[in-house]
């Protein structure tokens, strides 16, 4: 039998990727880290938050070292509708709990400093290269193929992104359904640090994560907006079936919601400088395939579909790196690498990945309520108006007024339906 | 320069491209997309690759951003192969 060339190949320098390559070789494992861009990072877009416990898991020292933009103290949920918004403002400024972190990033330059991290622990980092197919033997993975290139491993973790084009080659899962993904795109805007601190009421290295709803056309989705150091990350993630029955072209929709005025009024005078899109897993445990390894073949982060969206919290880059770490620490335990897999699921347990999965699994229940994206945000809207509304006319009765607003967008059948769904998701 | 609405060609305009001439990485078979009455493709694509022209599906990889909607969208499978684009070429993105 031919020699390896690596104790392992990680195919992907992403979160779950670097992850793993930088536990493997600090346990004393020869790691190849393949990355298809030109450098880590370059082919990754998300939305731009890190809960970084994830990183102090795969080793203490890493956040202190990370590119990391601005820690998030300011949690904001939008309503958006016509042209009102209703925005509530969640800051704390007590002391954070330890590990409770979260800070907002921009993955070219922290996916490009982690890989960085794994080749300083002696992985042999390779970006430039795309791998084509898996070299199996007997039924077992043995290596991967660039081009013509063949190399040979102990085990293959693909870390390869959501459309896992590995995973599927290796058979273990079909091609993900739209239903289960979301599609995400953003824009990114320059603007300077004080105006951003200014405009979202942070200090120096602080900064706000605003979710919305209602400005996706009643499309399921929301928008999404990170404060990053210079720069603000704005976008919409919409269910691209939902997305493709309502017939205006997505990246139009994610414009409206650009130009509204309780967003445009955040931008003004900023200057657009990247346009990404991306797609999202988003049935959380729910979408994750069954079969997660075979002999030679682990499989981590975004291809494995984790993640978690509860509608505020929006988790990937942290269960990535989760991942990688468990699936590095299966491949250092005690026994063959290539026969890993049930070693892999175990750590995951360990690692409180998939119990924290477990612990969302119906949130995305929360999601099949249609009016949520629509209605409810407008009824919010109306509401508020109302309420807030003097004219020097005597008002009508405020109960019996609030009940048309609500009537008028929704019949309580529907909300007692709604109401339901959402206790029975969370 | 302010905020403004960005059209489809602007906003991809604000991103580095290394197109691969001549060597599409999706291929599209514009057969089968004749027959397709759902066309997902025209409206989900974030990078407007896929365009209505004389009623026909027109399909541009050059302005591709990877990111597989398409490939999951397809209803009829006109696309008829799906990879990203060979090593150096397609999207670099520096900000996102």
């Amino acid at each position: 039998m031919a020699e390896d060339d690596f104790d392992a190949i990680v195919v992907g320098a992403g979160p779950a990727g670097s992850a793993c390559a930088y536990t493997l070789a600090k346990g004393g494992r020869n790691v190849l880290l393949l990355e298809r861009g030109d450098s880590p990072g370059a082919k990754n877009v998300s939305g731009g938050r890190l809960y970084t416990y994830a990183l102090d898991l795969v080793d203490p020292e890493l956040a202190g070292r990370a590119p990391l933009q601005r820690r998030i103290v300011r949690e904001q949920i939008m309503l958006m509708s016509g042209q009102q918004a209703t925005t509530i403002d969640f800051a704390d400024h007590g002391e954070d709990a330890a590990g409770a972190r979260s800070y907002s990033v921009v993955r070219a330059t922290l996916d490009e400093w982690f890989a960085a991290e794994a080749e300083a622990q002696g992985v042999t980092l390779a970006s430039g290269m795309r791998v084509d197919s898996l070299l199996e033997e007997n039924g077992r993975i043995v290596g991967i193929k660039v081009g013509d290139d063949e190399m040979r491993c102990g085990v293959v973790v693909a870390a390869d992104g959501v459309n896992s084009l590995i995973g599927q080659h290796a058979g273990l899962f079909p091609d993900a359904k739209g239903h289960a993904l979301g599609v995400g795109v953003k824009e990114t805007i320059e603007l300077p640090s004080a105006v951003i601190n200014q405009r979202f009421g942070v200090k120096d290295g602080e900064g706000a994560a605003r979710v919305a709803i209602g400005c996706t056309e009643g499309i399921s989705g929301g928008g999404f907006l990170y404060t990053n150091q210079d720069s603000i990350s704005l976008g919409i993630v919409f269910n691209p079936e939902q997305a493709a029955r309502n017939g205006r072209q997505i990246q139009e929709i994610f414009q409206d919601f650009k130009l509204h005025p309780a967003i445009a009024g955040l931008i003004e005078g900023g200057t657009s400088i990247e346009y990404g899109a991306h797609l999202v897993p988003e049935m959380g445990l729910h979408g994750v395939p069954a079969r997660l390894h075979r002999d030679g073949l682990l499989v981590v982060g975004d291809a494995a579909q984790f993640g978690i969206n509860t509608g505020m919290i929006i988790r990937g880059m942290d269960l990535a790196m989760v991942s990688g770490l468990a699936a590095a620490r299966a491949i250092l335990e005690d026994g063959e690498p290539a026969a890993s897999g049930q070693r892999y699921l175990a750590q995951l347990e360990t690692l409180m990945l998939l119990p924290n999965m477990r612990a969302y699994a119906e949130f995305h229940g929360i999601f099949g309520i249609d009016r949520i994206f629509k209605e409810y945000p407008a009824l919010a809207n109306d509401a508020l108006r109302f309420l807030f509304t003097v004219d020097g006319k005597v008002p009508p009765p405020m109960i019996s007024q609030l009940r048309r607003i609500v009537t008028s967008k929704v019949s309580f059948g529907q909300l007692a339906k709604d109401a339901w769904k959402g206790y029975r998701s969370v | 320069m302010s905020i403004k609405r960005l059209s489809p060609e602007e906003l991809l305009a604000l991103d580095r491209f290394a197109v691969d001439e001549g060597n599409p990485h999706i291929l599209v078979d514009k057969a089968i997309c004749a027959r397709c009455t759902a066309r997902p493709c025209l409206v989900v694509c974030p990078a407007r690759c896929y365009q209505l022209k004389d009623g026909q599906v027109h399909f541009e990889y050059a302005g591709c951003l990877e990111c597989g909607t398409c490939r999951v969208m397809c209803t009829d499978k006109g696309v008829t192969d799906w990879n990203y684009p060979r090593a150096t070429f397609g999207v670099t993105f520096r900000s996102s």
